[in-house]
């Protein structure tokens, strides 16, 4: 099967053939699993193999799904079913700094809807949206379990608790 | 490699044994602690021993949560010898030479916390001991990345029982007896589900963990696995032998990095120590375990959309019956038990369904984990006794409402529960009371709402929830939840009339009887429960179009009244800078251009600035 990435959207690179190390890597990773004829029993391999796809590359454009298809016996309609069904995945780049304003209940009940409104009007982005310089995506996220510290920010892996409106500008300084 | 039960008892005793470090300095490293900074305290504590030359009588020991989350980093010292110990709260690494220079007393100048929990198998409760704990009784005590303490700590005994004394029907039984019932919500006897997936004629049955926590609030699961992981494996393996399944899986988030890895550590573990995979223990009882990863579906958390995750395919729930335990997983017999469900297996096979029934209630035996979260002092996770009092939990265990500020509201059961009032909070607490007021156990999520909250708004949020995590396989679930959604916007935006209550009620008693899966059919309580107890707030949204809480911002706006001295304190915090004024003058604010976040009203220190 080859890659329709450029006739779809030519602007967007061909993952696949423009990083061969990464490529390897994630083909490494597929063929360690137990890859069989049983189809059925494939497909229970599938979202590992997404997960590791998205980590490998930063997210799933059509020419990754096409690749992981491909290995693992699967047509790209399931593949792609499984992508757009499941919100850890995405098939959209993300910025280098991925804001998530957890908007659980614990932070929803402390605020957590201003934090996120400010975020929103301080980078003109809506709950999805990347920068046009792909540098800050925003999004918000479920709960990560630091109810304690709501309302909590997470800025790649850093947390930030008790955050308030007043906090955004210098959160967003602080990944220049 | 224990080949056999004899040889796992006799490591659990040399492990028990009488140590030159009596004393332990526990401390909690679970993702909250982490977070809260517990790794450099460790460091800091640790350089400390080392000073004081005290490495031969002290012994460090990273732990799980202990379930303190408002006061980590928190740390527990325990002489073996006396069987004293005290906690420490709020820990700072600056804190470590006072600490270790006291370890028999208390170290000045540090918090102290009380220990408001017992451990059932050892003790008997105190006075101030609410808690009781079973699901717990690790977490926060054992390094649970070194299989050696949980052994120490009567582990895979259990399991060496039921492989060298029961037959797979007596383990059944025993779980009946218990009255054990499903941890995740439901509240479905676990020793049926057992018994219906053991009667099943079959070559190959599976056992599913169900550790996709998608509650948000909830977190007793990930503190169980990442306190106290082998657990869970023991009582899968138990489990597998009593229904005939030898391959497990444990379904969990992707956001729980730490869970994922301190499993997989335990998983390798007890396979090399023979506690897992081939011949368990020396018998002929193979199980496996091997993990499966979420990828962000809250949906996943019913068991039939958990299993077409499983299978790679979208998390869509599919009609029961079949039940799983009939036809599941790649369509054999499958068990889908949750984390907490697991986490009683092992003490009630070890001390006996008897044993287990004395604490709880009749209808349900045991022990809930909850997790205390919202306008509240403590929050964090308690283990307590079914039955025990909304009351007790709220303002004894939790300290009461944060700023103390009036108790409105507490939810119970995450989105698909509903918001008991506090008329209501005197009611014991078991599966059966909660659904009798409209809420559910759920997973045991707790918020707790204080005066500051609009319950328009808090229905719209869980709906809005709903919404986004609905699968949208069905149509009551998928278009009657967008319209209650939309009814209630017009409500919190001043366009709701009588009329809109009245259709309100009647689609979301409709979406109840009709939805497909769990998530659908529960998804209209947080509706129905705030229409019923708190009927008042619904009315002035739509009769006075005000909202009492000062929270719809379509609804209110902000004045500055003549108590103004003009600080400009307001002015200065506004993010929108829409309030004018000279210094020493009264202020005023722009409203076409605020947007009615509150800071003014938050930060105004003489009472200038009106709600209305």
């Amino acid at each position: 099967m080859s890659c329709h990435c450029d006739e779809q959207k030519p602007q967007e690179l061909n993952l696949i053939e423009e990083f061969p190390d990464k490529r390897k890597k994630l083909e490494e990773y597929i063929q360690s699993l137990d890859i069989g004829n049983n189809r059925e029993k494939n497909r229970g391999l599938l979202i590992q193999s997404l997960h590791k796809a998205q980590d490998i590359f930063g997210y799933l454009p059509l020419c990754v799904q096409l690749f992981v298809a491909d290995k693992l016996k699967l047509h790209l309609s399931e593949v792609y079913g499984v992508i757009s069904f499941y919100s850890y995945f995405t098939d959209k780049p993300v910025g280098k700094y991925k804001i998530h304003v957890c908007t659980g209940t614990a932070c929803f009940v402390k605020g957590a809807g201003a934090v996120l409104d400010e975020f929103k009007r301080y980078l003109n982005l809506e709950v999805g949206e990347t920068s046009a310089d792909r540098k800050f995506s925003l999004n918000s996220l479920r709960c990560v379990g630091a109810c304690s510290l709501a309302p909590v920010v997470m800025v790649n892996d850093k947390v930030y608790g008790k955050v308030t409106a007043k906090m955004v500008p210098d959160i967003i300084n602080e990944c220049a | 490699m224990f080949d056999n039960i004899d040889k796992l008892s006799q490591r659990a005793r040399e492990l028990r044994a009488p140590t030159k470090q009596p004393i332990k300095v526990m401390v909690s490293m679970g993702t909250c602690g982490i977070a809260a900074g517990a790794t450099p305290v460790l460091a800091a504590l640790q350089k400390e021993i080392a000073e004081r030359n005290l490495e031969s009588s002290v012994k460090l020991v990273e732990t799980g949560c202990m379930g303190l989350c408002y006061c980590e980093p928190s740390i527990e010292i325990e002489n073996t010898q006396t069987g004293k110990s005290i906690i420490y709260g709020n820990v700072k690494p600056g804190d470590a030479p006072v600490i270790v220079k006291n370890l028999d007393g208390a170290a000045v100048g540090v918090d102290t916390v009380n220990r408001t929990w017992y451990y059932p198998e050892l003790e008997e409760p105190g006075e101030q001991q609410l808690q009781a704990r079973i699901v717990l009784r690790n977490s926060g005590r054992v390094n649970p990345e070194r299989l050696d303490d949980y052994v120490a700590n009567n582990g895979y005994q259990a399991l060496g029982k039921v492989l060298t004394e029961m037959s797979a029907r007596a383990v059944i039984d025993e779980i009946l007896a218990s009255g054990l019932r499903g941890r995740g919500g439901g509240g479905f006897p676990t020793g049926k589900k057992w018994e219906f997936a053991a009667n099943q004629e079959s070559d190959v049955k599976y056992l599913i963990c169900n550790a996709d926590e998608g509650d948000p609030g909830a977190f007793m699961d990930r503190a169980v696995l990442e306190g106290d992981p082998h657990s869970v494996l023991e009582a899968m393996a138990i489990a597998g032998y009593a229904i005939g399944a030898h391959e497990g899986y444990i379904y969990i988030r992707a956001e729980y990095p730490l869970a994922i890895k301190r499993l997989r550590i335990a998983i390798e573990q007890a396979e090399n120590a023979g506690l897992l995979g081939k011949n368990i223990l020396g018998s002929d009882f193979d199980f496996h375990i091997e993990l499966k990863y979420g990828a962000g579906a809250f949906v996943c958390g019913e068991e039939t959309a958990l299993i077409h995750s499983i299978e790679g395919k979208r998390g869509e729930p599919t009609f029961k019956p079949p039940y799983p335990a009939i036809s599941g997983l790649w369509g054999k017999p499958t068990i889908v038990n949750n984390v907490e469900t697991f986490a009683n297996i092992t003490a009630i096979i070890r001390l006996g369904a008897a044993w287990f029934r004395r604490i709880g209630t009749e209808k349900s035996p045991g022990t809930k984990v909850f997790a205390l979260a919202g306008k509240i002092k403590r929050v964090g996770l308690i283990e307590v006794p079914m039955g025990t009092a909304l009351r007790d939990i709220i303002f004894n265990l939790g300290g009461g409402i944060y700023n103390d500020k009036e108790f409105k509201a507490v939810q119970t059961g995450g989105p698909s529960g509903g918001a008991l009032p506090a008329s209501q909070l005197d009611t014991p607490i078991d599966y059966d009371s909660l659904k009798a007021l409209g809420s559910m156990m759920g997973s045991g999520g707790m918020i707790v709402m204080d005066e500051d909250d609009c319950m328009v708004n808090i229905a719209k949020f869980f709906l809005e929830f709903t919404l986004d995590e609905s699968c949208g396989k069905c149509t009551p679930c998928r278009i009657g939840n967008t319209r209650l959604f939309e009814m209630l916007e017009q409500i919190c935006e001043g366009n709701g009339t009588e009329e809109t209550l009245t259709k309100l009620k009647t689609l979301a008693l409709t979406i109840k009887d009709t939805a497909l899966c769990g998530l659908g059919q529960t998804s209209p309580n947080p509706v129905l429960s705030t229409l019923s107890n708190f009927a008042d707030e619904y009315q002035s949204h739509v009769k006075d179009k005000r909202c009492l809480a000062g929270v719809c911002t379509k609804l209110i706006s902000y004045v500055i009244n003549d108590q103004c001295v003009g600080c400009t304190l307001c002015a200065r915090n506004c993010p929108v800078q829409c309030i004018a004024g000279e210094r020493k003058e009264q202020h005023v604010i722009d409203q076409d251009k605020c947007i009615k976040c509150g800071v003014c009203y938050n930060t105004c220190k003489f009472h200038a600035i009106d709600r209305i």
